[in-house]
């Protein structure tokens, strides 16, 4: 319930946020709080200060020009009032309206969901089937990290301990391309067990080009379904292609995450019904 | 709500509750916004190992730390004896009685045990220096299974229970149902888990304890749901300091569904800590904390074999339970395994023959007492389940097996065959009936052919139910080998003004005393619903009562309430007699006006009244001044409330998920004093048992870690979960106590497990599943699909 002590520290840019952490190696920093919070009440993380992005408003835009560029620290509530973002990620709409509660919603930031990493968060399944691009800003300068290196392992990403996330971009749907994103969660923390982000492209015949589709929850870092997108790819995107699909979905995972409430032959299975859920849904099936 | 002066029938009236409006608006005084002058605060270290003994604990890092007022230890108090167990089993039967104290010494026996506690300036100071105390463990084997921690070689909790056996106890006819096993046209078997279940009060525990040095006073804040009960506890068995010089108050409690019973080891460690350090001393749960030092509920493993005629009549019912004690046993744990339990196990069906035995087991987990329902959710499951297993094997409707197995109307009062008083009063069929209809019976049975069909699992689930409550007269408990008698009292005064006080030693944590006991004292003494308050919650103003718990606020302690206003009404007529010069049985009391039979203009109204009794001015002659009354009402029977419950259910195939599709429930609680409170119990009730069937679970791993330690693993119900309930009720009066009440604070959680699993197992029977253990969560249900679906 209550944290250890820890010094505060709200800067007012990225430079000075950077500046900070480099001062206080056993600094955290802290966007919407919804996950390092609750670590820190039950001392599973003990940080010496707590760098807060809250004041850097840079942080906060959301600038749409064809593609998006999302501040990290925009909320899921703030993402979810943009119908421009709706219409133009479907997906990513639905994996922000999955998230928590009200609350939860109001409060926590796309970056801080994926700087976290946590195995079970709905973003990074949209992001990764997005092909998001994450800028990070650090001691050295900026880099861009593509979707695909960004999440490296459980609660493990890209980014060095004194980078800061600042901006995720995401491209401009190329052509006719349908999205969704189903999930089943957890009946006490409502995390997904099992959620899967699906992007689909079609060709001016109608057939699938491109096929993107990542699982999350059911596995320990979100991953992308190649299996699945391979079996999707080429076919005109009809129930039984979809069905062939989802046979497909698990190929290649190597490991899914089980626990006392799910086990990983469950969450496994979870992954091919909602694969297929999800193609279904945005193929019109 | 304003009331108009002349109204008259509250009882039976929807009325809002009058205590809402301060707790929902966060004007409600709760235990953590209890401060007070120079007051410290406490944080209890637990042992991280559900079985280990101490080898040293070094605070010194600890005391050096900021704002810290004192560590100590088990050693340093050893002066405050290990709680009591107030409700031990029976006479005659095994009992090795094990309970905890302020804190463990030697040895821990489950991670909820405290080993260190630290009093510091602040909380979050406090919480600091627990993180700095140095305990050595020599860590022990440890045992979480109720059955498993009696067999061979399993580890050893206490020296004086071999095998770990808390107590054995059994009721019943053993031969008789032993024959009846042999004789049956078909026999059963099924082993049943009734999971544990954390039972998750929005508000966790706390304690603040203030000693007075000057008095040699202990005042006490307790998260309490019996406070004369806990100061009498403390004094006489833990702390051993005279009764009259410890006041416990209870202030608004925010839930407590059993939890709040019990006296718990932070209570005389709170009082201890205050006089060590002369100062007030506060402790508040945490969430976690509350997951694993609070009690549990349930955790039964039970062997239910059931013998019935072709026809659907059970000739025997045979059940052998091990119940799950925990580490310890906490205030009234065998009780609720036994009484409670043992005694209920045959429902509503006149079985025969019926025996039932139970092994309570001490186990390196939290303790499990009474949690809403207590004992009667585990009796009503399993012959829950039973009924449906006998329906299924014969190919009968579940509907009718019940109806051939209900105890006759004209049976009541009923004598079941294990020893419980007899069943006040019942009528099965009516309400069964009335659930039937409500629902739609039969046409839902046929769009349950035509889904499945289409491969749709819809299932109906049924659990007919009767209950125990008002579990309070003495001369039985007193048989049973309980440590007290369960009366309730009630006081009530009428003041100079006017105004009436009700005061009560039951206690409102969720069920509205000061609504309902208002209506009652409005309707009998016609005075103005808002001339009444109701009193509660402490021990220096309220007389002594044993509290809330078992649904007998009401039956008990509303009875004594009625008693009060009668006397006091007595006392009225021979006031107003006095002064209208007439004999006392002219005197007719109406509405609060006291009137001349025959001459209503010749009267005194209720305010005449009080002014003239408290003054003492026109008193008759030897009459003390002054209407104040108490009643210790000791009923003669408890009440048995009943009903039956229909859940319908659609499996997800693809992912084993339950969707809740309606809920029909028709209750039989007796008179109904405030139909919008029971509505509001009984839905409350049912969500819970819908956890349980669906959702929650206490896991603990085989080291005795505690793995659903917070409420991301632990899953309470969510409202978006829930469907509409669809309630009614039929109405058959109780004969044990003037009110006609029965009791509707755990109907719905002891009723609705069991018609949600019969439902689900309903939905997957042409899969040939006949039985799914708690809680029926997505994965279990689907993994049994799979099962099936390789088996056929
Ligand atoms: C009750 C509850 C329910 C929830 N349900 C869900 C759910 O259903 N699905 C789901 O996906 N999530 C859920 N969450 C988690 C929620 O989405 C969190 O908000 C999210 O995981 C973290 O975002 P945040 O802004 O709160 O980050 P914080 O908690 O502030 O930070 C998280 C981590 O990221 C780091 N970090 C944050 N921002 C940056 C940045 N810009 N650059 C570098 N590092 C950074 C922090 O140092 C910290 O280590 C739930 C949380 C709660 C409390």
């Amino acid at each position: 319930m209550y944290p250890a002590a820890f010094d505060y520290h709200r800067p007012g840019s990225v430079q000075e946020a950077i500046s900070l952490l480099q001062e206080n190696p056993e600094a955290k920093i802290l966007a919407g709080g919804h996950s390092l919070l609750p670590a820190m009440k039950l001392r599973l993380a003990e940080p010496g200060a707590i760098v807060d992005l809250g004041s850097i408003s840079d942080l906060k835009q959301l600038s749409l020009n064809g593609g998006a560029t999302i501040g990290a620290m925009c909320t899921y509530d703030a993402l979810l009032n943009s119908n421009e973002l709706e219409t133009m990620f479907p997906v990513l709409h639905e994996a922000l309206a999955w998230v928590g509660d009200v609350q939860v919603r109001n409060l926590g930031t796309i970056g801080g969901s994926a700087a976290h990493a946590d195995p079970a968060a709905d973003i990074p399944a949209a992001l990764v089937a997005l092909e998001a691009e994450f800028v990070v800003v650090g001691p050295n300068g900026e880099r861009t990290i593509p979707a695909s290196e960004f999440f490296i392992d459980i609660f493990t990403t890209a980014l060095e301990p004194e980078e800061v996330l600042t901006q995720i971009k995401l491209s401009a749907p190329d052509g006719n391309v349908v999205s969704a994103y189903e999930k089943f969660p957890h009946p006490a923390s409502g995390y997904p067990v099992c959620g899967v982000a699906v992007v689909v492209t079609r060709d001016g015949s109608g057939n699938v080009s491109s096929a993107r589709i990542t699982a999350t929850g059911s596995v320990y870092v979100v991953t992308r379904l190649t299996g699945a997108e391979d079996a999707l790819t080429g076919t005109g995107g009809d129930a039984s292609a979809v069905e062939a699909a989802s046979e497909r979905a698990t190929e290649g995972v190597s490991e899914f995450a089980g626990d006392h409430y799910a086990s990983s032959e469950y969450r496994e299975h979870l992954t091919k019904v909602f694969v297929k859920r999800a193609l279904n849904r945005a193929l019109g099936n | 709500m304003t009331v108009s002066e002349t109204r008259k029938d509250l009882v039976g009236q929807r009325l809002k509750r009058r205590e809402d409006p301060r707790l929902v608006k966060g004007a409600a005084r709760f235990m953590d916004d209890i401060v007070l002058p120079g007051m410290a605060h406490a944080a209890i270290l637990r042992s991280p190992h559900a079985h280990a003994r101490i080898v040293s604990i070094d605070a010194s890092a600890a005391r050096a730390m900021p704002g810290v007022a004192g560590v100590f230890t088990g050693r340093d108090m050893e002066a405050i004896n290990p709680l009591p167990c107030a409700f031990p089993v029976g006479r005659g039967f095994e009992n090795n009685i094990n309970t905890p104290r302020a804190l463990a010494i030697d040895e821990v026996h489950w991670t909820g045990d405290g080993v260190a506690v630290v009093v510091a300036e602040t909380v979050a100071q406090a919480r600091d220096a627990m993180d700095v105390i140095q305990v050595e463990y020599e860590v022990l084997p440890a045992v979480v299974d109720a059955e498993l921690a009696t067999g061979e070689g399993a580890p050893q909790l206490h020296e004086n229970a071999p095998n770990n056996i808390a107590f054995k106890w059994n009721a019943g006819d053993q031969a008789g149902t032993e024959t009846a096993l042999g004789n049956g046209e078909i026999v059963l078997k099924q082993r049943l888990r009734n999971q544990r279940l954390i039972p998750t009060p929005l508000e966790t525990r706390g304690a603040t304890g203030d000693y007075n040095a000057g008095t040699d006073e202990y005042t006490f804040w307790l998260s309490s749901q019996a406070p004369h009960v806990h100061r009498l506890l403390l004094a006489a068995f833990v702390m051993g300091h005279p009764e009259e010089k410890i006041r416990v108050i209870t202030p608004d409690l925010g839930g407590g569904f059993g939890a709040k019973i019990f006296v718990y080891p932070e209570y005389p460690l709170v009082g201890w800590l205050s006089k060590a350090l002369n100062r007030p001393v506060k402790w508040t749960e945490g969430r976690a904390e509350s997951h694993s030092a609070t009690t549990h509920g349930r955790d039964h493993v039970t062997d239910i074999q059931v013998a019935a005629n072709r026809d659907g009549k059970i000739t025997g019912l045979h059940v052998k339970t091990w119940a799950n004690m925990g580490g310890y046993l906490s205030t009234i744990a065998p009780g609720v395994a036994t009484t409670l339990y043992g005694r209920m196990v045959s429902g509503v069906y006149d079985i025969p023959n019926v025996y039932c035995e139970i092994v309570g087991t001490y186990t390196n987990t939290g303790m499990v007492d009474a949690y809403r329902g207590a004992g009667r959710p585990e009796a009503t499951y399993l012959v829950e389940r039973a009924i449906d297993l006998v329906a299924r094997e014969l190919k009968l409707d579940p509907a009718d097996v019940r109806k051939v197995n209900f105890i006759a109307q004209e049976s009541f009062p009923y004598t079941n065959g294990l020893g419980m008083l007899p069943y006040d009063s019942g009528n099965y069929v009516p309400a069964l009936d009335k659930a039937l209809k409500n629902l739609g019976y039969s046409d839902l049975r046929a769009e349950q052919e035509t889904l499945r069909k289409q491969g749709k699992h819809l299932g109906i689930g049924f659990s007919s139910y009767v209950e125990v409550c008002g579990v309070a007269p003495s001369a039985w408990i007193n048989a049973e080998g309980w440590g007290a008698a369960l009366w309730e009292s009630a006081n009530v005064k009428v003041h100079l003004t006017g105004k009436v006080v009700v005061t009560t030693g039951a206690l409102p944590h969720g069920q509205g005393h000061e609504t309902t006991f208002a209506q009652i004292v409005s309707d009998r003494l016609g005075v103005a619903y808002d001339d009444i308050i109701v009193e509660w919650g402490d021990t220096k103003g309220t007389p002594f009562g044993y509290g809330t718990y078992g649904s007998r606020s009401l039956t008990v302690g509303g009875a004594a309430v009625v008693n009060s206003v009668e006397k006091i009404r007595d006392k009225i007529k021979k006031i107003a007699a006095h002064v209208l010069e007439v004999a006392e049985t002219d005197i007719e009391l109406n509405d609060g006006v006291a009137s001349v039979t025959g001459a209503p203009d010749r009267s005194l109204s209720f305010a005449e009244i009080a002014l003239a009794s408290a003054t003492g001015f026109s008193l008759p002659a030897g009459m003390e001044p002054y209407l104040d009354e108490t009643s210790y009402y000791d009923p003669p029977n408890c009440t048995f409330p009943f009903g039956t419950h229909i859940a319908v259910v659609e499996v997800d195939a693809d992912t084993g998920k339950v969707d809740l599709k309606r809920y029909v429930a028709v209750d039989d609680v007796g008179n109904v004093i405030n139909p919008l409170i029971v509505d509001g119990q009984v839905q409350g009730g049912i969500v819970q048992g819908i956890g349980q069937a669906l959702y929650e679970g206490a896991v603990y791993d085989d080291d005795g870690q505690l793995v659903t330690g917070t409420l991301m693993d632990y899953a309470i119900p969510h409202a978006s979960q829930m469907v509409n309930m669809e309630l009614d009720r039929t109405v058959t009066v109780s004969p044990v106590n003037a009110l006609g009440v029965k009791g509707a604070g755990e109907a719905g959680t002891i009723a609705s497990a069991p018609a949600v699993v019969n439902a689900v197992i309903d939905a997957l029977s042409p899969l040939g599943i006949k039985h799914i253990d708690m809680p029926l969560s997505a994965p279990r249900v689907w993994a049994a699909m799979q099962e099936a679906n390789e088996r056929n």
